[in-house]
C-alpha cells in the first residue's frame, strides 16, 4: 500500500466507506506498525472497521471481546489441563515421569492473543477495551509493545510478522494513558451527510436512492435534537432495512423502534417534525 | 522541519496534551507517511478533548485551517486564601470562611467498594484448575488437595458532580480542591456543574493542587454563573455510560431551569448508580429547611442528603462513600 488513497479504495471494496481521516489512521498504523486506538460514539463503525482492515488486505480477523474480569488465560492462553492430566498418567505407568514434557505446544491452549502472534499476518481485533480492567491492560501492553508472549513454562512465542492490532472503546472508562501512548489515536465522528447515503446505498444494494437520502437526513437531525443515545450508522442502516422490509417509500413513525430505543426519545422525535 | 515540529509538541504540551518524548518521535517518524496535520493528530493526542486543543494550537502555530475546527473558551479562576490556626475548631467553621486547603490536604479518602469480577487465590470457593493441576505435576502426579479461587473486591466507580454556579461560589474553591485530595487516593471521575457540564478529571490529575486549580479554573467556562442542574445532569447521563458507581453532588438546589427536567435527570442518574449522594452547604445550618425548587425536585431520586459545608462534614461524606 503506497498511500491513504490506496487503503481507501481496498476499504472500500470490502463494503467500507472511510473518510479522509479513517484512511489515514489506517494508513498510518499500517505504514508505522503500531496499533490504532478508535474511539468514538457507539455505532460509528469502530468494528466494522477492522472487519473491513482484514477483508480488504485479505488476511484472517482475530477477535477478542473485551470483559471486566477477563485476564490472561481467556485472552493469552491456558494450559490443557484435562489433557496434561491424562498425559501425566500414562508417563506413571510407563514409569518414566517427565515433567517437561507436560509444558509442549501441543498441552498449550492459545486464545485470541496468542493466535493472533502465531496466525499473523493478520488483524487482531481488541474490542471495547474499555469493558476491561486495568490488569487486562498491563499484559496487553506486554504483549502489543513486544509482540511476543513470554511463557513461565514453555518459552516466548513471537509473531513472524506483527498483527496489525485495532482497539476500540466506547469510553465508557478512561484507559491508561501507557496504553494509549503506544497506539495511534482516532477518534471516529458521524459520517457527513454523502457518506452516510453512500453507506446506506453500499450496504443495502436494493435500497431506492430517494429513501436512502432521507432516512440519513432524518437520523442526521435527530443527532441534533441532544437525544439520550443519538442514533449511529448501524442504526440508520437498521431503520432503513425495517423500511425496505415493509416496503415504505418515506420514513415513518411506525418505524422509529428501528433507530430510537428510549421513549423519550421516540416521544421527542414524534414531536418535532422529522417525520411523519 | 523536524525543529519545527518539536517546537509544536511544545506548544501543545503548554495546551495540556500530554506529549511525552516517545509521542514525539512516534510523531516525526509519523511525518514521513502522512500529512502533518494527521501525522500529528494521530500520535500527540490521546482523547477528544485534546482535538479542539490540538487544532487551535496547529491553527496557530503552523498557519492555515486544520480540516475541522473548532473553539475553545479559556477564563480565569479566581482563588481566596486566609491563613489557617486552631485544627480542631477550624473542622467545624463552615469551609467558605477560610482557607481550608491545609486541613483538606490532610484527609485520607477510601474508596467505596463492591465484588470484583476478576478471581484471586483463596481458601474457600471455586476450584482454581490450573493451581491444582500444577500442584499435582510437583508431586508426580498424586492427587492433590484442590486449590480455590474466589472474586476479589475491588473499588466502586466514584463520580463527584460539582456545583460551581454563583450561589456556590463561597464553597467550589474548596470542593474542587476537596475533589483533588480524593483523585490522587482513588479513580474518580470530576465534573463540574453550572450554566453547562465540564469535565476537570484530568486537570486534577495534576499532583501540585494549585497548578491543578488553576488548570480547572481554566477549563470550567461558566464558573460563577448561572446553575442549569437539570440540563447539565441531563449532558451528564449522555455521556457517563458507567453503571454502579457512587455519585456525590454538591449543590445547593438553587435551579434556575425546570425543576421537572431535573427530577427526570436526578432518577435516570439514580436508576444507573449505586447510590446517589447529595451534598448540600447548607444542610449544615440550623434552621436549614429543603425548600429550593431544586432540592425539592431531586430529593425523591436521592439515597442519602448530607451537610458539605465543613471540613468535619467532608470527613463523615468520605465515611458515607467508603461504606456506600
Amino acid at each position: 500500500m503506497e498511500s491513504p488513497e490506496e487503503l481507501a479504495s481496498g476499504l472500500d471494496r470490502a463494503g467500507y466507506l472511510p473518510d479522509g481521516g479513517i484512511a489515514t489512521a489506517a494508513f498510518l498504523a499500517v505504514a508505522m506498525g503500531r496499533p490504532l486506538f478508535l474511539e468514538g460514539e457507539p455505532g460509528t463503525g469502530k468494528t466494522s472497521l477492522a472487519l473491513a482492515l482484514a477483508k480488504s488486505m485479505d488476511v484472517p480477523l482475530i477477535r477478542l471481546q473485551c470483559h471486566e474480569g477477563i485476564d490472561a488465560t481467556q485472552a493469552l492462553y491456558d494450559w490443557d489441563y484435562p489433557r496434561q492430566l491424562m498425559h501425566l498418567r500414562v508417563l506413571e505407568t510407563r514409569g518414566e515421569v517427565d515433567e517437561a514434557s507436560l509444558y509442549t505446544r501441543r498441552f498449550l491452549l492459545a486464545r485470541p492473543l496468542l493466535q493472533a502472534l502465531e496466525s499473523a499476518p493478520c488483524v487482531l481485533l481488541v474490542d471495547e477495551i474499555d469493558r476491561a480492567d486495568d490488569e487486562f491492560e498491563a499484559f496487553l501492553l506486554e504483549v502489543l509493545s513486544e509482540n511476543a508472549v513470554s511463557i513461565p513454562e514453555f518459552g516466548e512465542i513471537r509473531a513472524s510478522t506483527p498483527p496489525l492490532t485495532v482497539l476500540t472503546s466506547n469510553r465508557t472508562r478512561e484507559v491508561h494513558d501507557a496504553l494509549k501512548r503506544r497506539c495511534l489515536y482516532h477518534w471516529l465522528e458521524h459520517p457527513s451527510l454523502e457518506r452516510e447515503v453512500a453507506i446506506l446505498r453500499r450496504t443495502l444494494p436494493g435500497l431506492d436512492e430517494r429513501l436512502a437520502q432521507q432516512v440519513a437526513e432524518a437520523v442526521r437531525k435527530m443527532r441534533g435534537l441532544d437525544l439520550m443515545k443519538p442514533p449511529g450508522v448501524a442504526e440508520s442502516l437498521d431503520w432503513a432495512r425495517a423500511l425496505q422490509a415493509l416496503g415504505r417509500t418515506e420514513p415513518d413513525a411506525s418505524t422509529l423502534g428501528a433507530v430510537l430505543k428510549y421513549r423519550e426519545d421516540a416521544d421527542r422525535v414524534i414531536g418535532s417534525t422529522i417525520v411523519g | 522541519m523536524t525543529e519545527a515540529c518539536v517546537g509544536f509538541t511544545r506548544v501543545l504540551r503548554g495546551a495540556g496534551l500530554q506529549c511525552g518524548p516517545d509521542r514525539v518521535q512516534a510523531y516525526l517518524q509519523a511525518t514521513a507517511h502522512v500529512d502533518l496535520y494527521w501525522a500529528g493528530r494521530l500520535t500527540l493526542c490521546a482523547d477528544p478533548d485534546d482535538l479542539p486543543r490540538y487544532d487551535a494550537a496547529y491553527r496557530a502555530y503552523f498557519g492555515g485551517t486544520p480540516p475541522r475546527p473548532r473553539t475553545t473558551i479559556e477564563l480565569d479562576s479566581v482563588t481566596v486564601g486566609v491563613a489557617a490556626s486552631d485544627v480542631e475548631v477550624l473542622r467545624h467553621k463552615d469551609i467558605s470562611e477560610f482557607n481550608a486547603a491545609p486541613l483538606l490536604a490532610r484527609l485520607k479518602p477510601l474508596p467505596p467498594r463492591r465484588r470484583s469480577r476478576r478471581l484471586r487465590k483463596a481458601r474457600r470457593g471455586r476450584m482454581d484448575l490450573a493451581r491444582t493441576v500444577r500442584a499435582m505435576i510437583e508431586i508426580g502426579g498424586e492427587i492433590a488437595l484442590p486449590r480455590h479461587r474466589r472474586r476479589g473486591v475491588k473499588a466502586r466507580r466514584l463520580v463527584l458532580l460539582i456545583d460551581v454556579s454563583g450561589s456556590m461560589a463561597a464553597y467550589s474553591d474548596a470542593l474542587l480542591r476537596f475533589a483533588h485530595v480524593i483523585a490522587h487516593a482513588m479513580p474518580v471521575e470530576v465534573r463540574t456543574i453550572g450554566t453547562r457540564l465540564t469535565r476537570v478529571t484530568r486537570q486534577l490529575k495534576e499532583r501540585d493542587p494549585e497548578r491543578a486549580l488553576r488548570a480547572a479554573g481554566r477549563a470550567i467556562p461558566d464558573y460563577e454563573g448561572g446553575t442549569r442542574l437539570g440540563e447539565a445532569l441531563r449532558r451528564f447521563n449522555q455521556q457517563w455510560r458507567q453503571r454502579g458507581a457512587v455519585v456525590v453532588l454538591f449543590s445547593d438546589g438553587w435551579e434556575r431551569g425546570d425543576p421537572t427536567l431535573l427530577a427526570a435527570e436526578m432518577a435516570r442518574l439514580r436508576r444507573v448508580s449505586h447510590q446517589v449522594i447529595w451534598a448540600n452547604p447548607h444542610a449544615g445550618k440550623s434552621g436549614y429547611r429543603p425548600v429550593q425548587q431544586g432540592v425539592l425536585a431531586a430529593l425523591p431520586h436521592v439515597d442519602r442528603m448530607v451537610a458539605g459545608h465543613s471540613v468535619h462534614a467532608l470527613e463523615e461524606l468520605l465515611k458515607e462513600v467508603r461504606n456506600a
